[in-house]
């Protein structure tokens, strides 16, 4: 992945967002550089998936934007969700595939080549402990291994920029344990982490946010 | 271009595994159809009056009974969201899916009507017709159907919603289509007929995909 190094940084400038009638957040900005590492905090309900999932561009934002250096995410939508691997709450696993067709259906679909070269689904299902469940039909697997598959989608197409909603739901010690060094080799290959997370995740050198510094207090809501 | 056959594989493969969905489809087709006969007599100048009016009536409701499936279950399982995130135009992904439906609906559809054509006899001359309109229109009803499906995600009772969203869509459909046939057993020329329906095929293939893609997009927002 030495194409990430020349990656300009992925930023947000004054972004803000409406959910229901509510403002979430308000003035938020960030930066996450090559190599670095951004942790989403804060109590629930205070934005951490929808920060995320406006990240994505799975939301727009209703104020502020979102660019890769100089370059909106609005201009190149196809860019940003080439660059980008998102993992929400919910793990797309089917449950009449195989563990090994889901992945792979995943894999293709993001990066079309991803899927036949050089075993990259195969080494992806090893490295998070599902080898020997690749034949094995998604409905047969338990909560941590259907994470497990879905966190494998990082490794099997690469793609620089990960956003992650609470990766380490389902998992457990010893595959955080996995995780954590699978984000280290990410980020020392030029790679970008965004995690939110109420588990203490080992992230050397990460920054964090606090999202509650940026909540809209909703005094005029009271009337 | 990949990305659209990688989908379409998929959807077929689901299908193929969980069976139950098209086999729905055609049962509902063809008890539905088995029955007007016991209904209305088994007088064939009335049978044959109607043959194309029943064929084509079940035809559309047994494609809408399989529209709520078509987004559904990925929109409950995350799936929808990475196929939103895609990198490619998101009106390639539903293509792909609407591409799959129709294999798996419509075409069972397109096999199973001439032998129930037989069931009510309808009369010989209008049997390439009515497989050329079936042709032409079931692809119609899977496009047009997929924005339905889209547009009520989310919602409770989506199944009904989506009737009452689609079914108005669908009204020239069903009428060009039984034109045709009458036409053709009437002895007149069934083109213009199939040339209108040939005409909404065209419409739909890129206005629906497009409509689908951004009422998707809505259903994450």
């Amino acid at each position: 992945m030495n194409t990430t190094e020349s990656l300009p940084p992925f930023t947000g400038t004054a972004l803000g967002c409406i959910r229901g009638g509510r403002a979430v957040f308000a003035g938020l900005d960030f930066s996450v550089a090559p190599g670095e590492a951004l942790v989403l905090l804060g109590p629930n309900g205070s934005g951490k998936s929808t920060l995320l999932r406006v990240m994505a561009g799975l939301l727009k934002p209703t104020t502020g934007k979102l660019a890769w250096g100089e370059t909106g995410l609005r201009d190149e939508p196809e860019l940003h969700a080439a660059r980008t691997h998102y993992v929400g709450h919910h793990d797309a696993v089917k449950p009449v595939l195989s563990v090994a067709e889901n992945l792979r259906f995943w894999a293709r679909l993001h990066e079309p080549h991803a899927g036949r070269a050089a075993g990259a689904v195969d080494n992806a299902l090893a490295r998070f402990g599902l080898a020997h469940l690749r034949d094995i039909p998604g409905k047969m697997l338990s909560a941590g291994q259907k994470r497990r598959t879905n966190l494998a989608r990082l490794l099997a197409a690469p793609s620089p920029l990960w956003l992650l909603d609470e990766p380490t739901t389902a998992l457990d010690r010893a595959n955080i344990k996995v995780l954590e060094n699978v984000f280290a080799e990410h980020r020392a290959a030029g790679g970008m982490v965004v995690l939110s997370t109420h588990q203490d995740v080992d992230l050397p050198g990460s920054r964090t946010l606090h999202l509650d510094e940026f909540a809209v207090f909703a005094e005029e809501d009271d009337q | 271009m990949s990305r659209f056959f990688e989908v379409v594989r998929r959807d077929l493969r689901l299908a193929l595994r969980q069976g139950s969905d098209s086999l729905m489809v055609v049962t509902f087709f063809v008890l539905t159809v088995v029955l007007f006969p016991f209904g209305i007599g088994p007088e064939v100048g009335i049978l044959e009056r109607v043959s194309a009016g029943v064929l084509w009536v079940t035809a559309l409701l047994a494609s809408m009974l399989s529209l709520d499936r078509l987004f559904q279950a990925d929109y409950e399982d995350g799936s929808l969201e990475l196929l939103v995130l895609t990198p490619t135009s998101l009106m390639v992904v539903v293509m792909g899916k609407v591409l799959a439906h129709w294999l798996t609906t419509g075409l069972p559809l397109l096999v199973a009507a001439p032998i129930l054509a037989v069931l009510l006899h309808m009369n010989s001359d209008g049997f390439t017709v009515l497989m050329l309109t079936m042709l032409l229109g079931t692809p119609v009803l899977s496009l047009i159907g997929a924005i339905g499906a889209a547009l009520v995600l989310g919602a409770r009772r989506g199944g009904v919603l989506v009737s009452l969203l689609i079914l108005p869509l669908y009204v020239p459909v069903l009428i060009f289509g039984v034109g045709a046939i009458d036409a053709a057993v009437q002895g007149l020329s069934a083109e213009p007929h199939l040339l209108i329906l040939g005409a909404m095929l065209a419409a739909s293939l890129p206005l629906a995909p497009w409509a689908t893609s951004a009422a998707l997009r809505q259903a994450l927002e």
